[in-house]
């Protein structure tokens, strides 16, 4: 039976999650998956009644539960410097990046 | 050792008597951790030495000078007459998937061993001002994702305090350990798919899953956004409702945490138990594994000792007058697991996503020609293997062409489970149960390595724990024994959303009818006698 996870499939993910792995880091990343998707194909037995709703969190928020919303007012932070402390290579408040890759239109 | 042999409860009120200095309280606890604790996770490659292998190490970062601040603000304060928070002087540890301000807050991962976080998180915030002490951050599973705190990147990883061949179980094996060693009175963790249950049930402490938007989650760095739950781990089930009271309440930095009213967790705590309806289900007393040769999902019975565990638990409270439902189907929790592989891995890969070498943390030293090269090389480096199965599946399972049969349906699933909880739970139902008592994990602790490696058995330790998370209704872990070779075993109770306060006086009740139970004297390993205490 062939893997679900194909090599050519699981190259196309690597490149989504902006990943790089040698080869036999990705033999075992790539065979640890499709063996997840054993245990995730339980879910295909499951009978499920179109009806049932998708639940993106369990307990229900009612009204008076949920967190009220706050005015739609500017709060400054109140320590920018300490923030962008954070970050390998900073300049004039910037987050400095390399460049983005470039393609040659013919 | 013997001034923290106490509670929490207890010697807060001692500090605010002044009775105990605060200051004397950290220097016991500071010289317990040197000689039980070992050296601290770090990044350093390097085996374990033998000597590594009979301490706890619970600790990623000892806070030493931030505590001592804490302690001498403490005793001066009490000097001064103030009326000080009820967690006065009281040594706590913090999973270090907490944001705590200058200190190193790591997730465990090399990608950001170098963060020092600018804020600190809301549960930590509040029991600080309480008076809590906090002796530093503790080790865990990398990004939480694990059940036995292996594959932090911060190695040795943690040990468990009864028998240090063994796993003190995950992702919250830190917390755990520090307190079954005697080392805090109180840990902070989380809980995701079992994260504090199953290692309070590992290292025979006392862990709570609150109801999920209980405590804030603000300064958590996420796993699971919709699963992930702080809560406390403690000694006894007291201490335990004295934390979750000062943790727990609306946050305006979290648009999750609910606004609904804290209960005086304490005052109810002996109120007892008669006539409370503790439901017993087949479903959770048996336990699914996949077959090691053929990948097959095979149901087993539970391992006798942790069944007896459960049936005689029941016992005990029958005796305080609560009512046993047995029979309690519980039907869609098999697929706890399998919605939980989906689920929690679309969310983990959408959460990770942030790590990229730009605004903190690690970027790659390599060469890199342009930005999408510094993500990738950045990526690989600063994650472990765990990080990254779990990117790559949440890819997987939410990718367009594949999200109605993985993602979606996984969430009609969760819809499944929650129901069999609101079934049983229902005042105008068939079973009207107040809680459902459950053991807690398939097995006692296993041993370093054993299971590392296999990501779906290693999954499949949270079985029984998943489905509350899922449902998002609260959940407690209590020392209930121990097996043959001197293991703990925990069961667990769950109850109705913010009825933690249930959980908190049937635990209470089962303290006090164990009492005198011949497994309450015995002590974890590192404890013993000539291995380690200070008195």
């Amino acid at each position: 039976m062939t893997d679900e996870i194909t090599p050519e499939l699981f190259e196309h993910l690597v490149e989504l999650a902006a990943f790089a792995f040698d080869p036999k880091e990705a033999d075992y990343l790539r065979r640890e998956l499709n063996n997840q998707l054993k245990a995730i194909h339980q879910l295909e037995a499951v009978p499920i009644d179109p009806e049932v709703p998708l639940a993106s969190h369990g307990v229900t928020y009612t009204t008076q539960g949920k967190p009220a919303l706050r005015e739609d007012v500017w709060e400054p932070c109140d320590n920018p410097e300490d923030i962008l402390a954070q970050a390998p290579q900073v300049e004039d408040g910037y987050f400095i990046v390399p460049d983005i890759p470039h393609t040659e239109l013919e | 050792m013997s001034i923290l042999n106490d509670s929490a409860l207890a010697i807060a009120k001692k500090i605010q008597n002044g009775e105990l200095s605060a200051v004397e309280l950290l220097e016991a606890a500071l010289e317990h951790i040197n000689t039980v604790d070992g050296r601290p996770g770090t990044l350093d490659d390097g085996d374990p030495t033998d000597e590594d292998r009979t301490k706890v190490h619970a600790f990623i970062t000892l806070t030493q000078e931030r505590a001592y601040q804490q302690a001498k603000a403490i005793d001066a304060r009490v000097k001064a007459g103030e009326r000080l928070g009820p967690l006065s002087g009281v040594p706590i540890t913090v999973k270090d998937i907490f944001c705590v301000k200058d200190t190193p807050s790591t997730a465990a991962s090399r990608i950001l061993a170098n963060f020092i976080a600018p804020y600190t998180a809301t549960p930590v915030e509040r029991l600080e001002s309480a008076g809590a002490i906090t002796l530093g951050k503790v080790n865990l599973d990398e990004f939480t994702y694990g059940s036995s705190t292996e594959s932090s990147a911060f190695q040795p990883s943690t040990r468990n305090p009864w028998d240090t061949s063994r796993v003190p179980g995950g992702s919250s094996g830190g917390s755990t350990a520090s307190v079954a060693a005697g080392e805090a009175l109180l840990s902070l963790g989380t809980d995701t798919a079992g994260s504090i249950r199953q290692p309070a049930a590992f290292c025979g402490v006392v862990g709570l899953k609150p109801t999920y938007g209980r405590v804030s989650r603000y300064g958590l760095i996420a796993f699971g956004s919709s699963l992930d739950c702080p809560g406390p781990v403690a000694r006894d089930v007291g201490d335990a409702a004295l934390m979750l009271s000062v943790m727990s309440g609306a946050d305006r930095r979290d648009s999750t945490a609910a606004r609904v009213t804290v209960p005086d967790y304490l005052e109810s705590l002996d109120r007892g138990v008669e006539g409370m309806r503790i439901g017993l289900s087949p479903d959770y007393m048996q336990i699914t594994f996949p077959d090691p040769e053929t990948g097959e999902f095979r149901k087993q019975s539970l391992p006798v000792e942790i069944r007896e565990a459960t049936l005689r638990a029941a016992e005990v409270l029958a005796k305080q007058g609560v009512e046993i439902v047995e029979g309690v189907p519980m039907p869609n929790m098999v697929y706890g697991i399998p919605a939980y592989f989906v689920i929690s891995r679309v969310e983990a890969a959408s959460n990770l996503h942030r790590f990229d070498g730009v605004k903190y943390g690690y970027r790659t030293e390599s060469d890199f020609e342009d930005l999408r090269e510094m993500y990738r090389k950045t990526r690989a480096e600063g994650f472990g293997l765990q990080p990254k199965l779990r990117i790559l599946m949440g890819m997987y399972v939410s990718a367009a062409q594949y999200s109605e049969q993985y993602y979606q349906r996984a969430l009609q699933v969760r819809s499944m489970i929650r129901s069999d909880f609101d079934a049983a739970f229902d005042p105008e139902g068939t079973y009207r149960l107040d809680a459902l008592l459950t053991p807690t994990t398939p097995t006692t602790a296993f041993k370093m390595g054993d299971v590392y490696g296999d990501s779906v058995l290693m999954q499949y330790a949270d079985q029984l724990t998943v489905p509350a998370n899922h449902a998002g209704i609260p959940g407690i872990s209590i020392p209930a024994g121990l097996d043959g070779e001197g293991l703990p075993i925990g069961v667990q109770l769950l109850a109705q959303d913010f009825k933690e306060e249930i959980l908190f006086r049937a635990g209470y009740a089962f303290e006090l009818g164990t009492a005198d139970a011949a497994w309450r004297q015995v002590q974890p390993e590192v404890l013993k006698a000539g291995k380690g205490t200070s008195s």
